[in-house]
């Protein structure tokens, strides 16, 4: 893909801080997302990301300096970046009292579409929840609650889309299940920032890594840079031992169907 | 942003209505304690008690059954609300381009909702008991206002309440002393029984004006200057609630 040509990035940010209280969480975040790339900020609990993406999301504001999505900047056009981007935090959220069919209605209202009905028909198909689209949210195991959730970020085609921690918690299959649907995303254009402290995460999804670590990114690059800055590998002769998730992916069927709950 | 504040604050009015109707033990609660106290008080106490009105005891007590009815009913505002900030919804609707006041009038007027469904049932019990009123159309009318402009007042304090509580409990637990507050007013016995301070108290505090106001549009009397003192109230209530409501959800939305 031609993304690291697109002449602005879907996301500038500059000088970045944030303190609480006494804590200073954001000392100086600088960084830029390309248009239809997918961005891992990758960092321990702590670090800081979910500050950033909530600044980035217009539901913090930042102490100093600036960020500029989709053109806008956060602090001066926050209604314009609502327009622009999609949250989908780090816990599930979903009205579980609603019927997963419900929940997306409800956004597609929200968005002001017109045929919310439809909109809410297609995103179950596509998610592999038309069956379960009549129960409660509740209802849903880890996994499909996670999809809805996705799903629910998705309505309105936001050009840029956040995605805070969204595998943990999540049993393996899930997590693929979700990685697909993030793949696919940046497929069809979309800008994705998504904050992960799993390595294999953004090893498997990301155009771009950043490490953020104690507030400052301390390294920025995409996947082949990174490992760059270890020392040359050297070649060992280790007999291939199934790692426990092979075993049990391998076991269950590692695609993801809707067998779950 | 705002040219969709009326069409945000119906679908959120509906999104809550949906979770009373999948749940509607919220409107029974909220009407079992009134009619609980209206047994109690008509069938056990009633005949003990003289109200020097010469009316019957029921007509007497409703007015402050149905402020009990709202008080208890408004916690649930509280508790609503509570959870949405809990869960990741609420930040989900923060982050969408909405219309941001849309997100707390959608739990007001479905506090509304209930508690006029909650205040029916009550109405209805008070019928079977033996509440009669030859109220003219506008009387009704007039007690309707208050009753809404009550609820309104409460819930806003309710949202208050459900934004800035640490815990569930505490969400609701703030409307205790809302409900025992009609039991040190006029609403069950007259306030000239009571010893000096606590019927100085009972006189000036703002369910006696609204109570005496109620009781007089039922009985056809002339409601004098307790409606004026009882609007007051409320209005004031209504307005500095609002005002807390809206600074509290300031400070936990940026």
């Amino acid at each position: 893909m031609s993304t690291a040509l697109s002449p602005q990035p879907a996301i500038r940010v500059q000088g970045i801080e944030k303190s609480f209280g006494e804590l200073q969480v954001l000392r100086g975040v600088d960084l830029d997302v390309a248009r239809g790339s997918i961005f891992a900020l990758l960092g321990s609990n702590g670090a800081g990301k979910t500050t950033l993406v909530r600044i980035l999301s217009t539901l913090l504001k930042a102490d100093a300096g600036t960020a500029v999505v989709h053109g806008y900047d956060v602090a001066a056009k926050p209604g314009d970046v609502r327009e622009s981007i999609s949250l989908t935090g780090q816990f599930a959220a979903v009205d579980e009292i609603l019927t997963g069919r419900e929940n997306l209605v409800l956004v597609a209202r929200l968005r002001h579409l017109k045929d919310p009905g439809a909109v809410a028909d297609e995103l179950l198909d596509r998610f592999s929840l038309t069956e379960a689209g009549g129960r409660r949210a509740g209802t849903y195991s880890g996994g499909m609650r996670r999809r809805l959730d996705i799903a629910m970020s998705l309505i309105g085609d936001p050009p840029i889309i956040f995605l805070d921690e969204p595998t943990t918690g999540l049993d393996p299959q899930a997590r693929i299940e979700v990685w697909d649907t993030v793949k696919k995303l940046a497929q069809g254009g979309t800008t994705v920032l998504l904050t992960t402290q799993y390595l294999d995460e953004a090893e498997q999804l990301a155009d771009r890594i950043a490490i953020l670590h104690e507030g400052t990114i301390i390294q920025n690059g995409t996947l082949a840079e990174l490992k760059q800055l270890l020392p040359p590998a050297q070649v060992e002769y280790v007999e291939k031992q199934p790692s426990l998730e092979d075993v049990f992916l391998s076991l269950v069927g590692a695609t993801g169907t809707e067998k779950e709950s | 942003m705002t040219t969709h504040a009326l069409a945000d604050t119906g679908t959120l009015t509906g999104r809550s209505l949906r979770h009373i109707l999948r749940s509607p033990d919220t409107i029974i609660t909220t009407a079992v304690t009134p009619i609980a106290l209206m047994l109690i008080f008509v069938y056990v106490f009633g005949g003990a008690i003289d109200t020097g009105t010469g009316d019957s005891y029921i007509n007497y007590m409703l007015p402050g059954i149905l402020l009990i009815t709202v008080a208890s009913g408004i916690s649930y505002t509280a508790y609503r609300l509570f959870l949405d900030m809990q869960g990741g919804i609420f930040e989900r609707f923060q982050s969408m381009p909405i219309a941001r006041s849309s997100v707390l009038w959608g739990h007001v007027l479905t506090s509304l909702v209930a508690n006029l469904v909650s205040l029916a049932i009550v109405f209805g019990v008070a019928f079977l008991m033996g509440f009669r009123t030859g109220a003219s159309f506008g009387a009704w009318l007039a007690v309707a206002g208050i009753l809404v402009l009550f609820t309104l007042a409460l819930t806003w304090l309710a949202v208050i309440a459900g934004l800035s509580a640490k815990t569930v409990d505490g969400a609701s637990a703030f409307s205790y002393p809302l409900i025992f507050l009609p039991f040190i007013s006029s609403a069950f016995v007259p306030t000239d029984t009571m010893p000096g301070p606590v019927a100085w108290f009972a006189e000036n505090q703002p369910v006696t004006s609204i109570v005496n106001s109620i009781r007089a549009l039922f009985a056809e009397q002339p409601v004098g200057n307790d409606i004026w003192i009882a609007l007051a109230w409320l209005v004031g209530i209504f307005v500095v609630a609002y005002a807390f409501a809206v600074a509290a959800y300031r400070r936990r939305v940026s």
